[in-house]
């Protein structure tokens, strides 16, 4: 260590600027007391062995509770066993870990060493003869000589990769027939019906006021599918009736809606989300995911949030039986924005 | 010899014939590890991801990775009878009827989330000491290589259970893939394998998360140790600490025992948690449905950010061109900013070390505040970072404090604009006066709070003069000045080529160099104490250098 602040001096000599304070060395070393005091060693090593020991409860507890306390199906149950597992767990290894650690800072020798660092940079004649050995093996192989063997070899690389990526992307997506985006389960006369349950909506169900999330009319074969939620993924609605003198609607829209009955789809136009929280007063529609805020009353349009389009509307009747149905698809694809959207 | 002894002995002998181990034991044996507790910060991002590569292993035992829709049977009793994919069915399975089972789910899920906290805090150390500095440049790549896969792990896992909050997380993914202008509506075809959300997503991220994400993952952790072990660890300033050599504890078997017991610190500490803090209880969100939604649906903090940006950008971004819709209010948050992000932290280092001219080897770190605008831009970045954090639990914030959500919005919105610029000054100032406050430490001594009367009835405070040691920290750094810039045209009068590139690099530099505290010299230090006693009350002020002015006062 002396010689080590000694050299510090001669050896920076050179290239440190002359006014600079000088290396100090490393501080002298202050020894613990378990390195002199024998009573202490003695104490640290008995707390080292304790903690190992509550390592092993630990995990015998942990064996222990494992067979007390068996999951019953409720929620209380598993939470008894999840919490006593864990605890039992949590002892077996933290007193692994702090023994261990507690031996080390304690118990082993805690006198610093040095080791030297050496530049990461080869030494010049390494590299030389490194380059050399490269260029040796480059003059082999005649790759410099060689254009049209070097280009082969470039393109057969360069193209093999197809063999597995064409099969891949003609199936990974699908049939890649993005125009689905376009289209929902909705269809002239197709009845609304309520979300979950699937019973169809009269219009005077509909109360001013009062909000139904809504699904297409379907068999419980179809809703039972797995084909369902994709569709459903696109053709939620949210139906809310309005006093008609509330409602401003455009010239072209004045037949979308039935006695102040309007549909919107759920689904943002932001990225997506159901837009589900409705606010009667205010007839402002939200949605929890990033805020944008729709207002019912006009258009759905944007009043606030990050989404810029209105929700699609899904123009509405009502047939002989006084059920709410669709007069159409909608007529816009529903969701997020895309490149294509109105193409 | 005991019996132990000689079977380890022939153990070794045996495999060093045939592998010659003995070389490697003698070159890693009594390798030197510096002691610090900030070094700790990696290991317990290294031990977090070996527990959950632990746990993980315990879950795929029991998951089914299929969208399959089934009739639940079991518990719990409100999803008894309920129609849902087989991979929801199989975590419920797992949470109830497997013991240990939710233990593990949970120890899993806070280890992610530790995982990434201890990844971002490493970063932050190794960034704010200059650990990035030649020669880890390229390691500092591979931790953010491994910041980066890091957050592909937690996003393809958080999915998996196929809950409704999982199933919405998909959905804005779904959205932010469709704003890619052109191939949006392809990539999602791409990803979701049809419309979202198919069947196919659960099984594909399963596969990315149990095979390809980790198996990158550790790839990455291998390189980025092999080369800890190439350059040495980096230390702490200090006597006797110098970038030749590397002052601290040997392997064997300090750093075994410290190390490895720290292993089962953090193992014990994540199965106290998973123990006793629930976390994402997906049986009461229920199986995925495109209709429901919760309010004040958080996604995992690491994620956080992407949430804020979105919800922060306004709608008027979006617009046509032509017949073609380029959402902007959905590609600037969730690509574009995150874009930026990244790529500050990649060339960081590159930049730094072309403004300051720096070609040398660092392995003694820097105290922050010997680096005032590293400090003050790395503080920015965080500021920027929390804010959108912050914003992606806007709703959280307005619930809790009756606050309109409007408002609170808005201000974020502008904070996100006016809060980096404001840090980076506050930190930059408070650099430069700690660099001030250790001038004057080292100038004028420790004050003792002693008064002293003299013979003329002057007082003076009885000042202690720092210890070499302590003296040392104090002035063993460099401020580097910055780059001079050659004239526009050479001696001939001939415009130089590269002037305008080099003048914008020395316009760079003179930002990161232009204020700068120079460490005392021996030569000021013996100027204060020749001065007498008494200026050391006088509080000698330090001199903030200026570009060009390069003289060290005590040259003068």
């Amino acid at each position: 260590m002396n010689d080590n602040q000694h050299s510090t001096e001669l050896g920076d000599a050179q290239n440190r600027d002359v006014d600079r304070f000088d290396d100090p060395g490393l501080p002298e070393h202050r020894h613990r007391r378990a390195d002199s005091d024998p009573a202490a060693d003695k104490r640290a090593e008995r707390q080292v062995v304790v903690l190992f020991l509550i390592s092993i409860i630990g995990t015998v507890a942990s064996i222990v509770a494992y067979f007390v306390f068996r999951p019953d199906g409720t929620t209380d149950g598993v939470r008894i066993s999840t919490l006593t597992l864990g605890l039992g767990m949590a002892f077996a290894l933290l007193g692994i870990g702090l023994a261990a650690v507690h031996w080390a800072k304690t118990l082993m020798n805690d006198t610093e060493v040095t080791e030297e660092r050496h530049e990461q940079r080869t030494p010049d004649a390494e590299r030389e003869i490194a380059v050399q050995k490269l260029s040796d093996g480059a003059a082999d192989s005649g790759i410099a000589r060689r254009g049209v063997l070097k280009g082969a070899a470039l393109s057969a690389l360069a193209i093999f990769p197809l063999t597995i990526a064409v099969p891949l992307v003609s199936s990974v997506g699908g049939d890649w027939n993005v125009s689905k985006f376009r289209h929902t389960r909705w269809d002239k006369g197709t009845r609304l019906a309520i979300d979950p349950t699937g019973r169809p909506i009269k219009a005077a169900d509909v109360t001013i006021g009062s909000v139904f999330h809504v699904i297409p009319d379907a068999t419980e074969e179809e809703r039972e599918s797995h084909a369902w939620i994709t569709e459903k993924a696109k053709a939620v609605v949210l139906v809310v009736r309005l006093d008609p003198r509330d409602l401003k609607e455009a010239e072209d829209r004045k037949d979308w809606s039935y006695d102040g009955i309007v549909a919107y789809s759920k689904i943002c136009t932001h990225v997506g989300c159901p837009v589900a929280l409705y606010e009667q007063q205010t007839h402002h529609l939200l949605c929890p995911c990033h805020q944008s805020t729709f207002d019912i009353a006009d258009g759905a349009k944007v009043v606030f949030g990050p989404a810029k389009r209105p929700l699609p509307q899904l123009p509405i009747a009502v047939d002989d039986e006084g059920y709410l149905v669709a007069k159409s698809d909608f007529h816009e694809p529903v969701g997020p924005s895309y490149w294509e959207r109105l193409k | 010899m005991s019996t132990t002894e000689r079977a380890a002995a022939g153990t070794a002998d045996y495999l060093d014939q045939r592998t010659g181990l003995g070389k490697a034991v003698k070159e890693f044996a009594r390798k030197t590890f510096p002691d610090h507790w900030s070094f700790l910060l990696g290991e317990v991002a290294l031990y977090s991801f070996v527990i959950l590569i632990l746990s993980g292993f315990f879950l795929t035992m029991f998951f089914v990775p299929s969208m399959a829709l089934i009739e639940h049977h079991g518990a719990p009793a409100t999803m008894d009878g309920v129609l849902m994919s087989e991979a929801f069915s199989s975590t419920l399975h797992m949470s109830f009827d497997v013991r240990g089972g939710l233990l593990m789910r949970q120890i899993h899920h806070w280890a992610a989330l530790l995982f990434m906290a201890a990844i971002v805090t490493h970063m932050m150390r190794v960034f704010f000491t200059g650990a990035f500095r030649k020669p880890r440049e390229l390691n500092w790549l591979v931790g953010i290589g491994l910041l980066i896969t890091g957050l592909g792990a937690g996003f393809t896992g958080y999915s998996l259970p196929d809950d409704v909050l999982s199933g919405n997380g998909l959905r804005i993914t779904d959205g932010v893939i469709k704003s890619i202008p052109i191939i949006g509506s392809y990539m999602s075809y791409f990803v979701f394998g049809g419309e979202f959300p198919g069947e196919d997503i659960i099984p594909r991220l399963f596969t990315l998360h149990i095979l390809v994400v980790p198996a990158i993952i550790l790839a990455m952790i291998g390189l980025h140790l092999m080369m800890v072990v190439l350059h040495k660890h980096t230390q702490y300033p200090g006597g006797g600490r110098t970038d030749k050599n590397v002052v601290g504890f040997p392997l064997f078997p300090v750093y075994v025992a410290k190390a490895g017991g720290f292993f089962f610190v953090v193992f014990g500490v994540l199965a106290l948690m998973g123990g006793t803090m629930a976390i994402n209880n997906v049986w009461n969100y229920g199986p995925y449905d495109p209709s429901p939604v919760s309010a004040g649906a958080q996604p995992d903090w690491y994620m956080l950010f992407l949430e804020g940006s979105l919800r922060l950008m306004p709608g008027v971004t979006e617009y046509m061109i032509g017949d073609y819709t380029l959402s902007l209010n959905v590609l600037v948050p969730a690509v574009i900013i995150p874009g930026i992000l990244f790529t500050f932290l990649i060339v960081y280092p590159f930049v730094e070390a072309r403004v300051t001219k720096d070609k040398r080897e660092h392995h003694v770190l820097d105290r922050p505040r010997n680096v005032p605008v590293r400090t003050g831009l790395g503080v920015a970045f965080l500021t920027a970072f929390i804010i959108l954090a912050l914003a992606g639990s806007n709703d959280l914030i307005a619930t809790h404090f009756s606050l309109s959500i409007n408002e609170i919005t808005w201000v974020f919105r502008i904070l996100l604009f006016v809060g980096p610029w404001f840090a980076f000054w506050v930190t930059k100032r408070i650099c430069l006066g700690l660099q001030r406050k250790d001038r004057e430490l080292v100038l004028h001594g420790h004050e003792t709070g002693r008064i002293v009367r003299f013979a003329n009835g002057e007082y003076i405070e009885v000042h202690r003069p720092l210890d070499e040691q302590e003296r040392w920290l104090r002035v063993a750094y460099d401020a580097p000045t910055p780059l001079e810039l050659e004239p526009q045209t050479d001696a001939r009068g001939v415009p130089r080529k590269g002037y305008k590139k080099e003048r914008r690099w020395a316009r760079l530099s003179r930002f990161f160099y232009e204020d700068r505290i120079e460490p005392v010299t021996p030569s000021e230090l013996a100027a204060a104490h020749a001065h007498g006693s008494h200026d050391e009350l006088e509080g000698a002020k330090a001199p903030e250098l200026h570009a060009g002015d390069t003289t060290h006062e005590g040259d003068r």
